[in-house]
């Protein structure tokens, strides 16, 4: 079951981290996944990571939140019970506008920031109750745990993790 | 050291004269206007644009017609003849007085131009230094290979502060008529002028009180500049385990205190008394809004020539990418307050505070809408984009959009009060802009040959120097090299 098997190196510097995993990269190795107490600045660009997506779904929800805010103002204010807004009785929502521009704001805010954080969850695999993955409680802790799938090359990959500067190095079977 | 080029100080003096030369023939045609130009300017005004929509204002009878031009300027519905009369603060009751008004709007104009840029050049020039106070006191580490950009550009201050004076006293000696509390028997019941509204508020709008608070604000500020400009020098010798530099920042503290009541105090006389009716307790808050972001796209600007004249060693696309962040930032707080002092008066409907609006809303309707374009969406689309920060062309063509739209904001602030439907966009405008540019050039580059370019002293420099924003990549830099 060699192709199971996986490197654990662990750092306990943010700056030696992203300095081993420049190295491991320049040798053309594959890093499986690297496990932080807390994000890494430019690590993602270090491991070759695409950038992420949900800049582009933060835009849409935003729009869906506006459009929302929109039919909403419209319908309870002009349509379902017609308001007399600030003693200007027009009952047309582009007059009233500017009495809507703070709900439309807020529910642009309110969709892009809870709909975000729901993707976020969704995209990570993670929800209540669900069981932890990191392979090691001392990654929530003071240590940075790169993981890396051996192929053959334990020897290799074990000999050049020593140089980047790991304090532990562990081979183990993975699940 | 940097070297002030020779060819950009004849450039910058050229500018200098150009706008003299155009503020000076301004002024002269300007003290030529007469009463008859007054009566064709409103005939004119008649005959077109405002006439067109109305059908009857053709045949109409002059008297109808101008007291209408009248309300317009003066924002209150027509047919409503004593709330024009207390709100224009001219009694506009016949064709004659009308006149008058309107010459007096004739003549303000070379005085209102060059108050608009020589109010939008102190402010953000002030902005400049109050942004460098807030560097000293939050201990900034990113700005510190800027400090000096800073501090040149308030090299700026004591020319438009000893300009200032001159017009506030000019203004109190009733050289012109920006300010209109300041007519001739405003505070006297016996007079036909009486206006009883400014009275109630006399004990703050009187000419001694103004005149007395606008200097103290004036010298307040410089002083402090003069202060910090001397120690920031000494800093980088003094070597004295920061002495120098915590004495820095207790000034600055001090500063920042004055600064937030004198400022606040500055934007009710200079700006809020040429409409001494009107009233906004966001007033101040949004004048600092616009000249805050004025200042930062000027340092912005500095930072970007002086780096490409190689004269600034420690900056790198991340600094240029702050300070567009910073641009970017608070264009939207800009836009807020705007909208917020907008929405509030437009919802209550209350005649003596939306009188403001209506008058820029019948006059001056394409800048006023404009300037939402120039200070809000362009800077949002062109600026949101992380990359696009750190392009110096970007931030400069984002710039040069957000300083032209901040101009046009004091302008709507300051020309529907004195110049009402008068204004136009000509030569006493360009020269006064064209003076204030060659002006903040020549004063900036100057004072910045002067002292190290780099504040040796400052204990964050090192900070300064290796600042890098994780995000982007730098322009001619290895991008492995991360930190």
């Amino acid at each position: 079951m060699e192709a199971n098997k996986v490197i654990h190196a662990f750092y306990t510097d943010d700056e030696v981290l992203v300095d081993a995993v420049k190295a491991v990269k320049a040798e053309h190795h594959h890093i499986e996944e690297v496990f932080c107490p807390f994000p890494v600045h430019g690590l993602d660009k270090a491991m070759g990571l695409a950038p992420t997506r949900l800049a582009i779904t933060a835009f849409f929800y935003g729009i869906t939140g506006l459009s929302v805010a929109i039919w909403l103002t419209n319908y309870i204010m002009i349509q379902d019970w017609p308001q007399d807004i600030g003693g200007k009785p027009s009952f047309s929502w582009f007059e009233n506008m500017p009495a809507f521009v703070p709900i439309m704001f807020e529910l642009t805010v309110f969709f892009a920031a809870h709909l975000m954080v729901i993707t976020f969850y969704m995209r990570s695999r993670i929800w209540p109750f669900k069981e932890a993955e990191n392979p090691d409680p001392r990654t929530t802790d003071d240590h940075f745990l790169m993981e890396i799938p051996v192929h053959n090359n334990e020897e290799a990959l074990t000999s050049l993790l020593a140089k980047t500067g790991a304090v532990e190095i562990n081979v183990v079977d993975k699940h | 050291m940097y070297q002030f080029s020779g060819k950009l100080k004849t450039f910058s003096l050229a500018l200098i004269v150009l706008g003299v030369i155009g503020i000076a023939y301004s002024f002269y045609s300007g003290s030529q206007t007469t009463l008859e130009d007054a009566k064709h300017a409103i005939e004119a005004a008649s005959n077109d644009g405002h006439g067109g929509s109305h059908g009857e204002a053709i045949e109409a009878p002059h008297t109808v017609d101008s007291s209408k031009v009248d309300n317009n300027a003066s924002g209150v519905h027509h047919g409503e003849e004593s709330v024009d009369a207390t709100m224009s603060g001219h009694g506009a009751h016949d064709d004659d007085s009308h006149a008058e008004h309107v010459l007096h709007q004739l003549q303000n104009r070379p005085w209102s131009a060059f108050y608009v840029a020589l109010f939008f050049s102190l402010g953000l020039t002030l902005l400049v230094l109050t942004f460098y106070a807030i560097q000293r006191v939050a201990q900034v580490g990113w700005s510190v290979v800027i400090l000096r950009v800073m501090e040149a550009i308030t090299g700026n201050l004591l020319p438009v502060s000893i300009l200032m004076a001159v017009v506030v006293i000019a203004s109190v000696m009733h050289l012109n008529h920006l300010f209109p509390w300041m007519e001739e028997g405003t505070f006297d019941p016996s007079s036909e002028n009486y206006d009883p509204i400014v009275d109630g508020k006399s004990w703050w709008i009187n000419s001694t009180g103004f005149v007395v608070r606008s200097i103290i604000y004036l010298i307040l500020w410089n002083v402090y500049r003069f202060f910090i400009r001397k120690n920031s020098i000494k800093e980088d010798t003094a070597n004295d385990g920061n002495k120098t530099y915590k004495k820095n920042y207790n000034a600055s503290v001090i500063f920042l205190f004055v600064f937030m009541i004198t400022e606040s105090m500055m934007s009710w006389d200079w700006i809020m008394g040429l409409d001494p009716h009107w009233f906004s307790t966001l007033f101040a808050w949004y004048v600092l809004a616009t000249l805050l972001v004025s200042a930062l796209t000027v340092i912005a600007f500095f930072t970007i020539y002086l780096r490409s004249k190689n004269a600034l060693p420690g900056v790198n696309d991340s600094h240029i990418h702050d300070l567009a962040k910073f641009m970017f930032g608070f264009s939207v707080f800009w836009t807020y307050l705007w909208f917020a002092q907008f929405m509030l008066i437009w919802y209550a409907d209350i005649p003596e505070e939306t009188t403001y609006y209506v008058a820029r809303f019948t006059e001056y309707k394409l800048p006023f809408l404009g300037m939402v374009v120039m200070n809000f969406a362009f800077p949002v689309l062109l600026l949101i984009n992380s990359d696009f920060k750190s392009k110096p062309w970007f931030v400069f063509i984002g710039g040069v959009v957000i300083l032209a739209g901040h101009y046009i904001d004091v302008f709507i602030m300051v020309m529907p009060s004195t110049v009402g439907a008068q204004w136009f966009f000509g030569i006493p405008e360009i020269s006064a802009l064209l003076f204030f540019i060659g002006l903040i050039i020549y004063t900036t580059l100057s004072s910045f040959a002067k002292a190290n370019p780099v504040p040796k002293g400052n204990p964050f420099l090192a900070e300064s120097e290796h600042f890098h924003y994780y995000n982007i990549e730098h322009s001619g830099e290895d991008s492995g090299d991360h930190h």
